[in-house]
């Protein structure tokens, strides 16, 4: 470790000292910290932090984040009470006067990690940093070693949760920076099947660090639909993870929306550790003013006749970046392993620049991958053509560039929330009002 | 003189039984069609005869001119003079047809103890042979089937037979899925060819193919056997009745 | 699998009695032990006559390499070299140490030369035997050298270069690779012995391509060896490096820099074919070849071509690049890199965009059989300048075999809106029914295969001058025998 990250995690130390020792987590948070301190924070040097440069993050003092706030704060990020299970959480911990747990179907555990901890520690410890990993990430590390709150779902063997469980996590943000590390565990039994929103927003504006950790443990036969959706302010600093373990047969599929933040790295972690998985991840990242948006995924294909698709899209403007790192792995005995990895990126200004990596790494035989890099801008026939058809260019623009984004929106399987990100879409382009509510 | 012997042939695939016991022998210069619903062991029968590695023949033997076929390797059986149009002729990207043919012919003629062809008696050859399938020679600047329509692979395939000389070919429903003006034009293609050292084996579902290349057996394979043998007049008997009609025949002891 | 001790010639060689005999010396007078510091680095100077900006430029070089950690890279181990193991300066072997005549070289190293089609007098040079010994190939050599001198091209040995035109060697040298850019290029600078120098007037065409004369040339050359290609404005040079024949050789570490630079519509095509020795089918022994290739496209319209086709070394490191900086200049790289048995291959390449309407090509072919491992790393960077910039990169993977490996790293980085960048990727294997397929049409499998991997490489032997692209057809034909079936 460099000195300088020295310095800086021992701010964090003093934090870590004031957790409640007696904590059932106490044991899981001491691996987490110490392994954080072996790693340190890392730097360009880094292959996997090559092109994200985190010193913003590393030079600066977080607080714990507190505070509270009242229902309308909230009202951006919410679906309507009845289409979802909606779990809010403010500054990292629970907020249950905003969250509306609703009906379960018998037998699902939805609650605060905070409360399942201290009532049946039992039922998490298993699997809680059973597949996020703390050796590899020091940021995972970070948030193992501050887990407090975050949600626990739970799908028994055979349920069908039929509405999506919407978790919304909200910072307050002021003039003191502050940090939160939210965890989310999701734990699916054989043969059931969950659909997961997690968003994540501000509540006024300031630099905060979100450093939110995900863990979803698929069953076999089981079906996921995971949604991450990043709204937060611009000048928030998000380091994700999501980390994601399949069993036979299983389904999964990841959205991964990023709106806001003014730098914004998801790691996105798949393991396919048996036959006949199949995983999808899609992304959209719309970036302008100073945003940076680093997107990291890796799939491991542990096992044969397994298949994997990743599909990613980035539009850049005024002097946003954009990295995208897509890796896929396919181990010696992964035979008839099927994966296809696409990056298509659109510039739509001279000071933006993006820099993609799909990558293969393939030791087995049979099998069939493939991968596509596209970087472009607006064809100026497509332009010409609309123009000549009387629309002008701004609008024509923003016509091709709605076209080129909402394709991975179009997906969304759940109505409200395509509505919303289609309108959080239209907000963002410079015309969209000409299209808000006529396509 | 004896082409082929087929004797109680059985074959698998993944430990599946497809063929249970079939018997034939095909003579010099006779053409035999082989008819059968779906699924009746057709198509493993031809792919059998060619070697391919997939199917494990656990009884029974093939003797092709004399010789064991099932000891040789799928290219030596070539090369002895089985050709096998395939049902679905493969692509094989990046590799000229031209160029694949003249390692392909050159293969046949040095096993023949002949002299590989230079360049210009190939393209001598090859212009001769397209003729019969009405093709165009541009066709064999691109790679194996790659990028033809589905008639072109079947005609493809009968200017392969042609140009390789083989003393049996085996045609796994190279009828299916062509037009008409196809189907003529292969036909035509497989008529010129025969001749009294050359014997073939139509594999088919229908008896359309039979119009234009008329056999001088036909047998019916149902679920691995062949149940039952005739002339010509076989087909039309299938062609009106459907398989069926011969299904409830089975019950009854078959001689065949 | 074919068995090991008969599939690999350079394997047998090594085992037989005329290799330990003739190639083991004594210590010569005129070799420098084993071992690197400032007092080696003076000697080489010295013993090659250097100018005194030389012996400083080296003695710089020296001293950056001894701050430089060596690069630690993923996907590629090895053994760690003892630098200080290495003789760094070994005067040509005497002719009496060498073979009299082809009469006393291993006829199964004879046979693969048959194979691939070397003509006879080459043969001797390449198995090395006594140079005088060889039918007219002195004059041969000469004979081309007048022919280029007429039209005012230089072409000559580094070391003659530094005496006769040192001007040139001077202005040049490091300007495309500085003797810092990285560890191998560092020492390199340090030691290189000799190499080539090519100098291409304003306007000349180069009548013919450098290879035959190179090929008899390059024997002594050493494991540090350096080019330096400069084409003057409107010129037009193609340069072959290399050999399909497997060429004996007893270091193990060959860090080679090649610094090209071409002027104002000017063109370098620069081919290499390198087919050192593997190592034995276990992975024992074999070259470890770490070099530094790049050229600048430094005036406006010009073009660099690298074309490669890499089948031999035990560990390959490279990643031949162009730096675009005249605007509408165009950088093409095409590539086919074989591994078998357990040999590494980590290639690919940078295009560095800077000027505007600058194109660059990327066509990479890796094929991996037995346990080799075969590498893609490629850089595309736009620079913000580089306005309506163009990359084309194609990079396929074929597998042979269910122990080799292929990996692909691509890093694409854009900084304008204008620019246009596509990328295409595929891994596939030869697969069952494709050679099925063939055998059915009498074609053995090894021919099936080897038709097939040559369909699969054509692009890039479309890029090598023809009598090169015929022997590389040949040359993956022998180093796949035995790898399916």
């Amino acid at each position: 470790m460099t000195t300088q990250a020295m310095i800086e995690s021992d701010t964090f130390q003093a934090a870590f000292e004031a957790l409640d020792t007696q904590s059932p987590l106490h044991e899981l948070r001491s691996k987490g910290f110490e392994r954080f301190r072996e790693l340190g924070f890392p730097t360009r040097r880094d292959e996997e932090w090559r092109y994200t440069n985190i010193k913003p993050i590393t030079t600066t003092t977080f607080k714990p984040a507190s505070g509270s706030i009242t229902k309308e704060s909230i009202t951006p990020y919410t679906l309507s009470d009845t289409s979802c299970h909606q779990m809010v959480f403010v500054n990292g911990r629970f907020a249950a006067e905003l969250s509306d747990v609703g009906t379960l179907e018998a037998g699902v555990r939805l609650e605060s990690i905070a409360t399942i901890s201290e009532s049946s520690f039992d039922m998490i410890a298993p699997h809680l940093g059973s597949c996020a990993e703390i050796e590899r990430e020091v940021f995972t590390a970070l948030n193992t070693a501050f887990i407090e709150d975050g949600l626990f779902l739970l799908v028994p063997r055979d349920v069908d949760l039929e509405k999506p469980v919407h978790v919304i996590f909200i910072t307050t943000l002021g003039s003191a920076a502050v940090v939160t590390h939210p965890r989310i565990l999701i734990v699916a039994e054989e043969n059931s099947r969950a659909t997961i929103i997690e968003t994540y927003g501000s509540d006024g504006d300031g630099v905060c660090l979100t450093n939110p950790v995900t863990e979803i443990i698929v069953g076999e036969n089981a079906i996921i639909d995971h949604y991450k959706i990043e709204q937060e302010s611009e000048e928030a600093y998000h380091i994700s993870s999501l980390n994601v373990r399949q069993h036979r047969s299983s389904n999964v599929t990841s959205h991964n929306y990023s709106f806001g933040g003014r730098l914004v790295r998801n790691n996105l972690n798949c393991a396919l550790d048996d036959e006949g998985c199949e995983a999808t991840f899609n992304g959209l990242t719309i970036g302008h003013g100073r945003q940076h948006v680093d997107n990291y995924l890796r799939i491991d294909h542990n096992k044969p006749n397994c298949n994997s698709w990743e599909y990613y899209k980035t539009v850049l403007d005024d002097q946003s970046r954009g990295v995208f790192c897509g890796r896929i792995y396919v181990a010696p005995d992964a035979q008839k392993t099927d994966a296809k990895q696409t990056s298509m990126n659109l510039l739509l200004s001279e000071e933006a620049s993006i820099t993609t990596m799909p990558q293969l790494d393939i030791f087995a035989d049979d099998v069939k991958c493939t991968h596509g890099a596209t970087i472009g801008q607006i064809e100026e026939s497509q332009l010409f053509y609309l123009q000549s058809r009387g629309i002008d260019k701004v609008a024509a623009k923003t016509l091709l560039i709605y076209a080129f984004a909402n394709e991975t929106i179009a997906e969304i399987k759940i109505e409200e929330l395509r509505t919303r990100l289609e309108r959080v879409l239209l907000d963002r382009l410079p015309r969209g009002e000409l299209l808000q509510g006529g396509l | 003189m004896t082409m082929l012997e087929i004797r109680n042939l059985h074959a698998s695939i993944e430990g599946k039984e497809i063929l249970k016991g079939i018997d034939l022998v095909v003579n010099a210069g006779e053409v035999h069609s082989i008819m059968g619903p779906n699924g009746s062991g057709k198509s493993t029968l031809a792919r059998v005869l060619a070697g391919e590695a997939c199917y494990e023949v656990t009884e029974g033997e093939i003797l092709f001119k004399g010789k064991n076929l099932l000891d040789l390797e799928p290219d030596e059986r070539a090369r002895e003079g089985v050709f096998m149009a395939f049902q679905y002729p493969v692509e094989v990207p990046g590799v000229s047809t031209k160029y694949f043919l003249k390692a392909s012919v050159n293969a046949m003629r040095k096993h023949r103890g002949l002299d590989e062809l230079d360049a210009f008696d190939f393209l001598e050859l090859i212009k001769e042979k397209l003729k019969l399938v009405h093709m165009d020679e541009s066709l064999l600047d691109r790679a194996v089937n790659e990028g033809f329509s589905g008639g072109e692979k079947k005609r493809a395939e009968i200017f392969q037979m042609a140009m390789l000389d083989p003393c049996l070919g085996v045609l796994d429903e190279t009828d299916s899925g062509l037009d008409i003006d196809a189907l003529r034009i292969v036909a035509e293609g497989v008529n010129k060819l025969r001749g009294p050292d050359r014997s073939f084996i139509l594999i088919t579902h229908y008896q359309r193919l039979l119009n234009y290349v008329v056999p001088d057996f036909v047998h019916v394979l149902l679920d691995g056997r062949i149940v039952r043998s005739g002339g010509k007049e076989l087909a039309l008997e299938l062609e009106e009745n459907g398989y069926s009609f011969i299904n409830g025949e089975i019950n009854e002891p078959v001689s065949v | 699998m074919s068995s090991t001790t008969t599939s690999d010639p350079i394997d047998q060689w090594e085992q037989t009695d005329e290799y330990k005999w003739g190639f083991v010396t004594d210590i010569e007078s005129d070799t420098l032990p084993p071992g690197l510091n400032e007092d080696v680095v003076k000697a080489i100077s010295a013993k090659k006559n250097e100018p005194d900006w030389l012996l400083q430029w080296r003695l710089e070089a020296y001293r950056n390499w001894l701050t430089m950690t060596e690069p630690n890279w993923q996907n590629l181990e090895y053994n760690k070299i003892d630098f200080q193991a290495i003789s760094y300066y070994s005067a040509p072997k005497s002719d009496a140490d060498r073979p009299k005549s082809l009469d006393e070289v291993d006829p199964k190293l004879l046979e693969t030369y048959e194979k691939l089609g070397i003509p006879l007098e080459e043969r001797a040079i390449l198995a090395g035997v006594a140079v005088d010994a060889v039918f007219d190939s002195v004059s041969v050599a000469t004979t081309f050298k007048d022919k280029l001198h007429e039209v005012g091209i230089i072409f000559c040995p580094f070391s003659e270069a530094v005496q006769e035109h040192p001007e040139l060697v001077r202005k040049y040298l490091g300007s495309i690779v500085p003797p810092n850019d990285n560890f191998f290029a560092a020492l390199n600078s340090a030691v290189f012995t000799d190499g080539s120098f090519v100098f291409i007037p304003k306007g000349v065409k180069c009548p013919m391509e450098l290879s035959t004369y190179f090929r008899i040339n390059a024997i002594s050359t050493g494991q540090f060896e350096r080019t330096l290609i400069i084409a003057e404005e409107g010129s037009h040079v193609s340069y072959l490096e290399g050999c399909t024949a497997p060429m004996r050789d007893e270091n193990q570490l060959h860090a080679a820099v090649v610094e090209l630079i071409a002027m104002k519509d000017a063109t370098i095509k620069y081919s290499t074919i390198q087919n050192w020795y593997p190592g034995n089918a276990e992975g024992v022994g074999g070259i470890y070849n770490f070099v530094t290739k790049r050229g600048k496209c430094a005036g406006d319209n010009s073009r660099i071509s690298w074309t490669q086709v890499e089948t031999g070394s035990a560990i390959t490191w490279k990643y031949p690049s162009c730096i675009l900086q005249g605007d509408n200049s165009i950088g093409e790289f095409y590539s086919v890199a074989l591994t078998n048995h357990h040999q590494k291959a980590d290639t690919g390449t940078k295009m560095i965009h800077i000027g505007k309407n600058t194109k660059s090509y990327i066509i990479s072919k890796g094929i991996s059989a037995g346990v080799g491992r075969n590498t893609y790393r490629g850089q595309v960077k736009v620079l913000k300048q580089a306005t309506n910039s163009r990359n084309f990169t194609q990079c396929d993977s074929m597998l042979m075999g269910d122990k080799c490996s292929a990996h692909t790293f691509p890093y694409i980085e854009v900084a304008n809106s204008s620019s246009h960048i596509e990328h295409e990727a595929t891994t596939s294997k030869i697969g069952e029914d494709q050679i099925f397929y063939c055998n059915q049409r009498g074609i053995s499998t090894e021919d099936a295969i080897s038709m097939i991997i040559n369909g699969f490489c054509k692009e890039v032997f479309a890029e090598l001058p023809m009598e090169f692209a015929v022997e590389a057809k040949k040359l993956l034909e022998v180093s796949l025998e035995g790898s399916v079936g």
